[in-house]
């Protein structure tokens, strides 16, 4: 029993659309060619012939020729900093960018200041979401007691106040105790739980992928059994509970051969993986820019090779971005002082589809699947198009060339590790709900006949 | 040559230079007022956010024997101290115009990020345990005054490699010398990937130690015990310990300093003849006279220096200083 994503909070209203001219791509479907779009009140009415729809009473017509239409995104790991760090991000900020990266709804984790440990807070995030959010929102709440890993918060009732799932992201659950116990209680209270796997004993004072550059540079290096043995031990622990949790970021081949293994023994074990992990790889670090400072940490080519290949099989399930705004100040230190984390919603799609779609290494259809299978995480909808599917689109221009940062950022935080890549392929409109949470500016739409 | 802030980024010729113009200033050190007016008026503020004797000394008297004015800037006591980032101290410092600022900090790729923030040329004194290239350099000069040339001898850098800035820089500079490199020490303490980033040999016994030239010894630090990198100080002796035995006749011994005796370093073999200990001590300053003369004077693109004309025009039409206190 899926929700639609536009359940979620927000401060738009469902609304009716014709788009009209568009190619229409939906893999899910075996969908691709050009359609008409109707949209009734958020909801997908009817995919035309080319200019044979009819305007609904009331609708906005978008002459969207040269555009492509496909299901909206769904990123479930954002940091939208609020509350406590709005000076990085916040819901309005934070939402505007995954609005401008072609997302229609966003997961924020929890690890807040103070954390979301508790229902009152998740209540009161999700009443500042209807105010806020440009795109539909939701929230996680954390699985332990301020995130220390020790005891767990009150799941139950933050599941009745409207949690999503749990997680402690940002910081592992390190003791096996505790993660069994998670584990156990989901079947009283439902719920995913989102995991980021790392033993901090092997971890250390590491601040980058280990290897032959972290060996070059003198920085400490986080070995790649610091994620995969946490996820063995997890899947096993899900295997045994009977229980159900997700992944988040891989970064390295021994973590994607431990998700296989999980898979194949019938844990109910899901992945994801982020652009940057997927595009990048520690050579960067080399210019000890501590844009490229992020945890999971860029590994080697090696390593980006076996994520590709697990993005193309399905071993991996979905993209979310990590999006993890800091400010300038916290990155414009020596690499071993700057925080972790870099933005990531206002180019996943560009940027994917400039390294590993226009190259040929993977098609289209597979990034548009994983970008948007995120939703199933939280048993929402996956965004598609059908007849009385909810209505969320993105419209892409896959010919467009543009400079990331060049024209500063939606997020209050610009601390990308794309900045001044030429990327080409833009979002052009996101459509939730058939109301437009954003619209490029220097696109144009027709008003209303 | 801007700055000096890696070995990384120089080339055989520029070490070649540097050695030589090192060579050139052995001579001032001889004489009776030991100064030369090469660097007279230009400013360098040194600025140590760790503990140092030798290098922080060096580079101060190397500025002080080139007539240079010197600030010293200590991390303690200092607006470091007060929670002050380094980009704003650095844009505090640059504000009164030096022309070059020695760093020495705790953290990797500190003195390549004061390079971008500042108009002085910046020279790494050590960043974390990334580079030290002015001791990297004060050893190859050391080697070379007693071996005439490095091609084809076979270097063994012997200890903690993981944690060492000197190693990572003396490694290269060797190796760009034409020197074989081999770094032997605890599989806990050499990285993975070292031996492919540095393009040296990897040995974690002493066993072939007889076929070296040059034994580069590195500090043992005590925290490494409590850390599990090895048992005790003494294992680490029984197995690294550079001694009279393991020492051959022929073979040269080296060290960064300070040394912890009985520990890296046999007492009998410290001060024994086969010891370059002390000469590259004074061949620091030399060298290190040398980098300051390379970056500021050396340089083909001189850096400008502020002159009367410009502080004339730093004064209003009204002729009112625009900068100062009020009368």
């Amino acid at each position: 029993m899926s929700r639609a994503v536009a359940d979620l909070n927000w401060r738009g209203d469902s609304g009716s659309l014709l788009i009209r001219g568009a190619r229409v791509l939906d893999p899910r479907k075996g969908l691709d060619e050009s359609r008409d779009v109707v949209v009734k009140q958020g909801r997908i009415a009817e995919l035309a012939a080319p200019g044979e729809a009819e305007l609904p009473e009331g609708a906005e017509l978008i002459e969207a020729a040269g555009l492509v239409a496909m299901p909206a995104f769904f990123d479930p790991h954002v940091h939208l900093r609020q509350i406590g760090e709005e000076y990085k991000e916040d819901l309005e900020t934070g939402t505007r960018a995954a609005a401008a990266g072609g997302f229609c709804g966003v997961v924020a984790m929890a690890n807040t200041d103070p954390a979301t440990d508790e229902p009152e807070t998740v209540a009161a995030m999700r009443e500042q979401a209807d105010r806020e959010a440009s795109v539909p929102t939701g929230f996680v709440g954390t699985v332990t007691v301020g995130m220390r890993g020790e005891e767990l918060t009150e799941m139950a009732a933050m599941r009745a106040a409207g949690a999503l799932g749990f997680s402690d992201d940002g910081l592992p659950i390190t003791s096996a105790r505790v993660m069994r116990r998670a584990l156990q209680y989901q079947h009283l209270v439902g719920g995913n739980i989102l995991l980021h796997e790392e033993d901090p004993e092997l971890s250390g004072d590491g601040v980058m992928g280990e290897g032959v550059v972290s060996a070059a540079l003198g920085l400490a290096g986080v070995p790649d059994v610091s994620e995969s043995t946490m996820i063995a031990r997890d899947a096993a622990l899900c295997l045994h509970e009977d229980a159900r949790a997700h992944v988040q970021h891989l970064s390295a081949r021994r973590s994607v051969e431990a998700i296989e293994v999980a898979k194949q023994r019938g844990a109910a074990i899901t992945a994801e993986l982020t652009p940057h992990h997927l595009v990048l790889t520690d050579e960067e670090v080399r210019s000890l820019d501590a844009r490229f400072k992020m945890n999971p940490p860029l590994r080697s080519e090696d390593d980006r090779q076996a994520l590709i290949e697990a993005l193309r099989s399905g071993t991996v399930d979905c993209i979310g971005t990590d999006h993890a705004p800091h400010a300038t100040h916290q990155k414009e230190v020596p690499f071993e002082q700057a925080l972790m984390g870099v933005i990531g919603l206002e180019t996943a799609f560009p940027v994917l589809y400039t390294a590993l779609v226009e190259p040929g290494i993977v098609e289209l259809e597979t990034i548009i699947e994983r970008m948007t299978a995120g939703a199933a995480l939280f048993d929402l909808e996956i965004p598609t198009i059908a007849p009385d599917a909810e209505a969320n689109i993105t419209l892409i221009d896959l010919e467009a060339e543009w400079e990331a940062g060049a024209d500063g950022w939606e997020s209050r935080s610009s601390n990308s590790c794309f900045t001044g890549w030429k990327l080409r392929s833009r979002p052009a409109a996101t459509i939730v709900a058939g109301s437009v949470a954003y619209r490029q500016r220097a696109f144009r739409m027709g008003a209303v006949a | 040559m801007r700055d000096l802030l890696s070995i990384e980024n120089l080339s055989r010729e520029d070490i070649e230079r540097i050695c030589e113009r090192a060579a050139s200033f052995a001579e001032v050190g001889r004489r009776e007022i030991k100064k030369v007016p090469t660097l007279r008026g230009r400013t360098i503020v040194s600025l140590f956010y760790e503990s140092s004797t030798r290098t922080s000394a060096s580079f101060e008297l190397a500025a002080k024997r080139l007539s240079a004015d010197v600030v010293s800037i200590k991390a303690q006591g200092s607006s470091a101290d007060k929670g002050e980032s380094l980009k704003d101290t650095i844009a505090t410092l640059s504000a009164y115009d030096p022309e070059a600022i020695v760093i020495r900090s705790p953290l990797a790729g500190a003195a390549q990020l004061v390079a971008g923030w500042t108009d002085a040329a910046v020279v790494n004194a050590g960043d974390g345990k990334h580079e030290h290239p002015s001791q990297a350099l004060l050893d190859v000069y050391t080697a070379l005054e007693r071996l005439g040339s490095l091609d084809g001898k076979r270097v063994w850098v012997v200890g903690d490699i993981a944690h060492s800035r000197v190693a990572r820089s003396t490694v290269r500079a060797f190796g760009l010398l034409g020197a074989e490199v081999t770094v032997a020490g605890p599989p806990t303490l050499i990285p993975p990937g070292f031996g492919e980033a540095f393009g040296c040999d990897v040995s974690y016994d002493l066993d072939a130690l007889g076929s070296a030239d040059v034994i580069y010894a590195l500090r043992m630090q005590r925290e490494r015990m409590a850390e599990s990198f090895v048992p005790t100080l003494r294992e680490y002796a029984v197995a690294y310990q550079i001694d009279a035995r393991r020492l051959g006749a022929r073979q040269l011994l080296m060290h960064p300093g300070p040394i912890n005796r009985g520990i890296e370093l046999a007492p009998e073999v410290i001060d024994g003849p086969s010891s370059l200990i002390t000469a590259q001590v004074r061949n620091g300053l030399l060298v290190r006279m040398a980098i300051l003369y390379e970056i500021l004077a050396g340089s083909e693109r001189p850096r400008p220096v502020r002159g009367v004309d410009d502080a004339i025009e730093r004064i209003d039409p009204e002729g009112a200083p625009t900068i100062g206190e009020p009368a």
